[in-house]
């Protein structure tokens, strides 16, 4: 096992843990070209998932959550992160043992650190996806989320997966000791997180929060929601391009849920459309699967 | 006898899992290895362990016993039927006396094949509240993955696995193998015995025992604590949590910085109960100290200093957030926040939380009245009630609904009894919390609880059996404390009358005075005496009812109470055999008709009793009542021992039993005395 000693650069940590996940076998992906809450959405996660077939792979996803916006002017919290995703099927038995090596590999010795598995159920309801699991603590902090998962699109996995989720950032500040994500090193050698994305967070926090236009939104959902059906429906299913327009369908939600244009119960019944979107394309990919 | 033990080791189990697992297994090894008569169970749990030793027999003797069958001249369908029923075959059978008799001989088991046999079924079927697959294709489940299995009779392996079929199993097999502290001693080393395992496992950073390690965790925090000058805020639940999320516990000590030191004690202490499973200290006046304990599963290369900066930092971060919500809350009034209930829906068919506001705050000036508390600031309280669900901090901490509410309130200048009431009516949350003190808070508790109870009761949404998804039972006994210990008087009836929202209010008025007889009797009251004043459900006015239970049970502990109570039982008695015949017998007493001197007596003693016990019940004096009614003891007594009820003459005999009839009037006036047990 190797341990770097040196504070990684908010890059380094991403090339680090894309080598060492490369090495246990993982396909490195680039990021999912289309706007999405969190790793998971990837169809590397949520499609891959399901069916008989092993798979691995790590990723860097972009991830976006619309009312998390600051306008640049929290420490911690932001519209536009990077989640780092490994996903395992079938889940290895040394799972644990492999992702302590990671944090090794990134500076975090658990000698010197207090390493915990905290209970921490993970459920998506938009992809109908539930697994169990752990945050991992580091002294006090989750720096992941570790989950096998049981069901994807409301079918349950035939093979259990190993799915960990890093929140980049966070785990960065805490290795680099930052307390504003904004002061993040970000390239070694003086390029700082804010001087990448100060900007960005600032328009899109206005964005997401004033000039969205929620009409446009609305309507963009609906075409999503009736192109996903229309690609689902016949006999020669498309469920990879199906499936796009379930995840835009659901980032769309985000939108409009940060706008402040839905209510309640409104809320409930777009995740449940949303969810009804997400469950006939995993029923789609598998029956291509099998 | 011998040494049974098995450990399960897992990946992380968690906490509050454990010790419903450690009953468990006992339980369901206690009746998987009955025929071993197993002895002196003793469990352990650790996040990633389970295990259990037990004392057994080596083996289940031989035993071999004769069933008589159908006669011998029986049917044949009758002789298939047996030999069926018990697996055998003709030629098992020998014919005795006429029967037909099976002999059959159960050979000893030895205890690691029962063990063996028992334990895959066990562990496919043990109930967790959630279980996970993972790994292949193996439909074997457990709480997380499960990854060893020690099984150890009198120190020899108990060979079993988990295979089953097509199914793997997980690859699962007993052995002798275990692993220690995750990262201070990995990797796998045999055990022998309990006492092997305990001995081996502490040697390796492992307290197995959850008794020793809650004691580690408690004292542990309380010594870091001490010699900084603090006192620990006393969490029995949060040390029993920590227990269940180490291995080997480390208390270590963490500073906080200055700059959070303004923030609500409650908010720190829930920021770090809920989120970071810290302890809360206390400086020696009682406010909070600027540090905080915990546990760490490891003792740190460097000491904990890593550890502990860390920890430090998280906490930072945790408190700006909070520091965020408390200064971005104070912009806007709770007043403000009062329209935004309308769109937060408290039952689908109760409406929103605004209009349920709108009821309580109209329902709070009426038992402001009644209460005496200031109508205006009770329907101002009211209204204030629920505004801080709309609040960040609430939105993070749910657990400070109300408190938060103070906050605020103060803050916007409410005024302190709104501000105290906007908190306190939420009590009494559970039977050890206290109840609000304030009158406005009052007559809001009573609004609010109320207000839950008619609406769920309107919608027929009532309590059943175990089921009681609202919490009606405690807003329920919350109203019945609160009227007790502040000796409210109050008319229940109207109360719920006034509560509305189409609530049967007899059914209610029940449900609170079935409560009320539940609580009592929990108390240690009698019974009888319950149902002698709560029977009838006459009565609405929880003081007059408590008072007038107190009586009875006081009259009844007396001599003079238990001979009356024994005459009132003969002459209810003879009313009931009589008036069947021809009753009723309330008419008035002919004094007239008045012959012996004991009948003249009790009509006479009657005569200053009963007005004096009506006067007494007036005034709401039971005790006074009871004496009084106790006077009727000595004429009543002997009126028995001279008198005839069942005179010949009908004229007489009628009179003699009105003049009964009255005495039964006067008593019950006081109390259902027919309830008592004799």
């Amino acid at each position: 096992m190797s341990m770097s000693t040196t504070v990684p650069s908010f890059q380094e940590l991403i090339l680090r843990l894309h080598a060492f996940w490369a090495r246990q076998g993982c396909v490195i992906l680039q990021p999912y070209d289309v706007e999405m809450g969190a790793g998971t959405f990837h169809p590397a996660t949520t499609l891959r998932a399901l069916g008989p077939k092993p798979w691995a792979a790590a990723y860097v996803q972009p991830s976006r959550r619309p009312s998390d916006g600051r306008y640049g002017e929290n420490p911690n919290r932001l519209q536009h992160y990077y989640q780092y995703q490994v996903i395992m099927k079938p889940s290895p038995a040394d799972a644990q043992a492999l992702l302590l090596e990671s944090y090794r590999e990134i500076g975090l010795d658990p000698l010197l650190h207090d390493f915990r598995f905290v209970e921490d159920d993970w459920e998506s309801p938009t992809l109908g996806a539930w697994g169990l699991g752990w945050e991992v603590w580091c002294d006090g902090m989750e720096v992941g989320q570790f989950t096998y998962f049981q069901q994807v699109g409301g079918i349950a996995t035939d093979l259990p997966s190993f799915e960990m989720t890093y929140g980049l950032e966070r785990l960065a500040m805490y290795v680099q000791n930052v307390e504003r994500v904004y002061d993040l090193d970000f390239n070694g050698r003086g390029v700082k997180y804010g001087d990448v994305f100060l900007r960005a967070e600032q328009e899109y926090s206005a964005h997401n929060f004033e000039r969205a236009d929620t009409v446009m939104l609305m309507r963009h959902f609906e075409d999503a929601e009736r192109e996903c059906a229309s690609l689902l429906a016949g006999d020669k299913q498309l469920a990879l391009p199906a499936y796009d327009q379930c995840i835009k369908a659901s980032h769309l939600f985000n939108l409009l849920d940060a706008r402040g244009v839905i209510s309640v119960t409104e809320r409930a019944s777009y995740i449940g459309r949303v969810r009804t979107l997400a469950k006939a394309c995993c029923e789609a990919w598998l029956a291509g699967e099998r | 006898m011998a040494e049974f033990f098995l450990e399960l080791f897992s990946e992380e189990i968690p906490a509050r899992m454990q010790a419903k697992a450690a009953e468990d297994l006992a339980r369901l090894l206690g009746e998987a290895l009955a025929d071993l008569q197993p002895r002196g169970f003793q469990t352990f749990t650790t996040p990633r362990r389970l295990a259990i030793a037990v004392q057994v027999q080596a083996a289940v003797e031989a035993r071999s016993s004769s069933e008589r069958g159908p006669r011998a001249n029986a049917p044949e369908q009758a002789l298939a039927g047996f030999l069926r029923k018990h697996g055998a075959d003709r030629a098992d059978l020998r014919e005795e006396a006429g029967f037909w008799v099976l002999d059959r001989v159960s050979p000893a088991i030895a205890a690691p094949t029962l063990i063996a046999e028992a334990l895959p079924a066990l562990l496919r079927r043990f109930p967790w509240p959630k279980s996970m697959r993972w790994g292949g294709t193996s439909l074997f489940t457990w709480v997380r993955p499960l990854r060893r299995i020690v099984c150890l009779f009198d120190g020899q392996v108990v060979p079993f696995s988990l295979h089953d079929g097509d199914d793997d199993g997980h690859g699962l097999v007993a052995s002798n193998l275990t692993e220690g502290h995750r990262f201070l001693a990995p990797g796998a080393f045999a055990v022998a015995s309990l006492a092997d395992w305990q001995a081996g496992l502490r040697g390796r950073r492992v307290i197995v025992d959850v008794a020793e390690r809650r004691q580690l965790v408690a004292e542990g925090v309380a010594a870091v604590a001490a010699a900084a000058g603090f006192t620990v805020v006393d969490d029995p639940g949060l040390v029993d949590e920590v227990t269940g999320l180490v291995e080997w516990p480390v208390p270590l000590l963490g500073k906080i910085d200055d700059r959070f030191m303004d923030l609500p004690a409650e908010v720190m202490q829930v920021s770090m109960r809920v989120n970071q499973r810290y302890f809360a200290l206390r400086t020696a006046d009682g406010k909070a100290a600027p540090a905080f304990a915990f546990i760490a599963n490891v003792p740190g290369t460097d000491g904990g200093a890593a550890i502990i900066a860390g920890n430090e930092r998280v906490l930072s971060a945790r408190f700006a957030d909070a520091r965020h919500f408390w200064d971005l809350d104070r912009k806007a009034t709770l007043e403000s926040r009062v329209a935004a209930l309308d769109a937060i829906t408290f039952h689908a068919k109760l409406g929103s939380q605004g209009e349920r506001v709108r009821r309580i705050a109209s329902l709070a000036s009426t038992v402001a009245g009644l209460v005496g508390a200031d109508a205006a600031h009770a329907a101002r309280a009211a209204t204030l009630a629920k505004a801080d669900l709309t609040t960040g901090m609430v939105g993070e901490f749910p657990e400070l609904q109300g408190v938060m509410g103070r906050y605020y309130a103060a803050h916007d200048g409410e005024a302190a009894a709104v501000a105290d009431a906007v908190q306190a009516h939420y009590l009494p949350k559970g039977p050890s919390d206290p109840v609000p003190q304030g009158r406005v808070a009052i007559a809001v508790a009573l609004a609010d609880k109320l207000d839950t109870l008619a609406g769920f009761f309107g919608i027929g949404e009532k309590p059943s059996g175990s089921g009681d998804p609202y919490a009606l039972r405690r807003a329920a006994l919350g109203i019945i404390r609160i009227i007790r210990e502040h000796g409210l008087r109050l008319s229940l009836r109207a109360m719920i009358a006034a509560a509305g929202q189409g609530a049967d209010v007899e059914e209610l008025l029940g449900f609170l005075l079935e409560r009320l007889r539940v609580q009592l009797r929990t108390e240690g009251a009698r019974h009888d005496v319950l149902n002698a004043v709560l029977g009838a459900g006459l009565d609405d006015d929880l003081v007059r009812l408590l008072a007038r239970s107190d009586a009875v049970a006081g009259l009844l502990g007396t001599e003079d109470g238990a001979n009356l109570l024994a005459a009132y039982r003969r002459a209810a008695n003879i009313l009931r055999i009589e008036e069947k015949k021809d009753g009723p017998h309330d008419g008035a007493v002919d004094a007239g008709l008045l012959q012996a001197a004991e009948e003249q007596a009790l009509a006479a003693a009657l005569d200053g009793v009963a007005p004096q016990v009506s006067a007494a019940l007036g005034d709401e004096d039971f005790a006074v009542a009871m004496s009084h009614m106790a006077r009727l003891r000595a004429p009543l007594d002997a009126f028995f021992e001279a008198i005839q009820v069942n005179a010949e003459d009908a004229a007489l005999r009628q009179n003699r039993l009105r003049l009964l009839a009255r005495v039964r009037t006067v008593m019950n006036d006081v109390a259902d005395f027919s309830k008592i047990d004799g």
